[in-house]
């Protein structure tokens, strides 16, 4: 029997979970980084392009098409019987933000992989913009389905999140996107990019704390374990990252490519610490017996 | 209703006789032919299951108790073989898949392998589930898991033998014995059940015995009698399997007030079109000012 701040009383059967931790595997999070790169990268290349910033435009294509085709051998890699993947697109359910992020990252991917391949080759170029608007449409969603995904689940600290979690991925999807572009563009080309891995870091570190202020009881396990060293890393370095790049990414290459590099690896480390803050939440029952008893009060 | 459909079925499980025989358990392992789990002596009373999980479809849990077991000061006997001062109450409670009306699995999974039968309840393809493990975290009673024991040698090979891992890979759970019912039959934890305190029927039928046995309790004030998942009102829409319980909800290790996560469905695609959308306007807005 254990009593919480706003005085709950809580028993536990002998402090066994009632949820059960997710089965994911690490391919997860790091797909919720590659897919944010993929889907954040395929918008910038597409305004690139249309402002005609054609070096960044380039980039960009290139490092969406590769993080588009990793995404999927991730994910395909973490099932249980892959060779079953294809069993993805036997249905279409909306209630599933599994079945339409798997949809997305088959449109997306397909889309960003095609318009790469053509643009190296330079044929076909009808089909190759037709490829690039279907990627440029579908990048967002991409980026940002992974937090309604985590979100949709009876994990505490995750489903508490729902209001941020999809707003906390797609600022970190615009953060690495602009941190790989950075590095693969020439500092002439590269502002936007710039712009868009410090805008993108300073409002994934804004919302980060916002949600664990609000997440209340439920969100300090990311102060703890495996949750809380990665969330200190993600925000030292993302910080320092984004610092630098601020202060001297236009004019020194070096510093554009560690500060992009620190942005990459903060937001990484980011993704790791809300995937594991969901094992936490579901190991402890007091977080969901306290989050259904105060709701229901 | 169509052709096909048949009245909704469940359990009533009446955990004020369950005397903790685990029979359940073991008809339920029999039946379904589940592979053995790797079980510890847990030092927790009389349960070394622990948990539901992909290889334990029916939990029977004990509880031991500083407790009266009625209100009313009657012991049924119990005072005169206990040389404790205090009271003692043991309760036991044969736990199962509660096959929700909103089951948050089956609204999850993405290949269409969990479906809903024409009986109401909720069941696990097997040949269609891939092992995404979504519907695991999904539940919100950590009923389903994945089965981690190795493939067996009739499994279809793999595909992809560099990502593939040499296990069973796929969910599993209760399926309410859906073959036992297309035959007829009552589930076998029911059949075994020698108290009854696992009640097979139809759905309606349980709930007013439910109802009339709460009350029977409530009149000879046994202490914390309730009915947990009877409401058809509460998060997942009333539970196909319900329970008669001697104490808060908590206590046997269920979750005191379930919610089904795509209840707030709706509204998440809302914040995450809204989160795709200040995406876009937020790398437009990187490629406004700022000289080059």
């Amino acid at each position: 029997m254990s009593v919480t701040e706003r005085g709950t009383h809580m028993d536990s059967y002998y402090g066994r979970p009632i949820v059960k931790e997710p089965v994911w595997q690490p391919e997860i999070p790091f797909y919720f980084w590659t897919g944010g790169i993929a889907g954040a990268s395929s918008v910038l290349h597409g305004i690139a392009r249309l402002t005609g910033n054609e070096p960044l435009a380039k980039r960009a294509l290139y490092i969406g098409a590769v993080a588009d085709a990793v995404s999927p051998l991730l994910l395909i890699s973490d099932l249980g019987r892959p060779e079953r993947f294809l069993h993805m697109f036997r249905v279409f359910k909306v209630t599933s933000p599994m079945s339409v992020g798997s949809w997305i990252l088959g449109v997306s991917g397909g889309a960003s992989n095609t318009a790469a391949a053509l643009e190296l080759l330079g044929v076909l170029r009808p089909v190759k913009w037709a490829a690039e608007l279907a990627s440029f449409v579908t990048g967002p969603p991409l980026a940002t389905y992974t937090g309604a995904l985590v979100a949709n689940t009876a994990i505490p600290v995750w489903s508490e999140a729902r209001d941020e979690l999809p707003w906390l991925f797609g600022a970190s999807a615009a953060a690495t996107a602009g941190a790989a572009a950075l590095i693969a563009t020439p500092s002439e080309n590269a502002g936007p990019a710039r712009r868009a891995a410090i805008g993108g870091s300073l409002a994934a570190l804004g919302l980060t704390e916002y949600m664990e202020k609000k997440l209340g009881t439920v969100g300090e396990v990311y102060k703890h374990g495996e949750a809380g060293k990665y969330g200190r890393i993600a925000k030292a370095a993302t910080a320092a990252g984004a610092a630098l790049i601020a202060a001297r990414g236009r004019r020194s290459r070096a510093a554009a490519v560690v500060g992009g590099a620190l942005v990459l690896g903060g937001e990484l480390a980011l993704r790791w610490s809300v995937f594991k803050a969901g094992f936490q939440s579901a190991a402890d029952p007091k977080y969901t017996v306290i989050t259904q008893k105060e709701r229901r009060r | 209703m169509s052709t096909y459909e048949k009245p909704r079925v469940g359990f009533f499980t009446d955990t004020s006789v369950c005397i903790g025989c685990k029979a359940c358990e073991v008809a339920c392992k029999e039946w379904n032919l589940i592979p053995n789990d790797e079980m510890e002596w847990t030092g927790e009373s009389y349960d070394n299951t622990s948990e539901l999980s992909a290889n334990t479809w029916r939990h029977v849990t004990f509880i031991e108790q500083r407790k009266p077991l009625r209100l009313d000061g009657e012991t049924a006997g119990l005072a005169e073989v206990q040389e404790q001062p205090e009271p003692l109450r043991w309760l036991m409670e044969s736990d199962v898949c509660k096959h929700c009306t909103h089951a948050g699995c089956l609204d999850v999974c993405p290949t269409g392998s969990l479906f809903r039968t024409e009986f109401g309840t909720v069941v696990v393809q097997e040949d269609i589930c891939n092992g995404c493990g979504y519907c695991v975290p999904a539940c919100p009673f950590g009923v389903l898991d994945k089965r981690h024991l190795p493939r067996k040698a009739d499994d279809t090979p793999l595909a992809l033998p560099l990502l593939g891992k040499k296990e069973d890979g796929r969910v599993w759970k209760c399926t309410l014995c859906y073959d036992r019912l297309k035959g007829g039959h009552e589930p076998a934890c029911a059949k075994a059940c020698p108290t009854n305190s696992i009640q097979f029927g139809e759905l309606d039928e349980l709930r007013e015995r439910a109802d009339q046995r709460l009350a029977k309790l409530q009149a000879e004030q046994w202490n914390g009698a309730r009915l947990y998942g009877r409401d058809e009102n509460d998060g997942v829409g009333g539970f196909g399997a319900f329970f008669l319980l001697l104490d808060e909800p908590e206590v046997y290790g269920l979750p005191p007030d379930p919610v089904v996560p795509t209840k707030h469905l709706p509204r998440l695609w809302a914040s995450t079109a809204l989160a795709s959308a200040a995406l876009f306007a937020g790398v437009a807005l990187a490629f406004i000012g700022g000289r080059e």
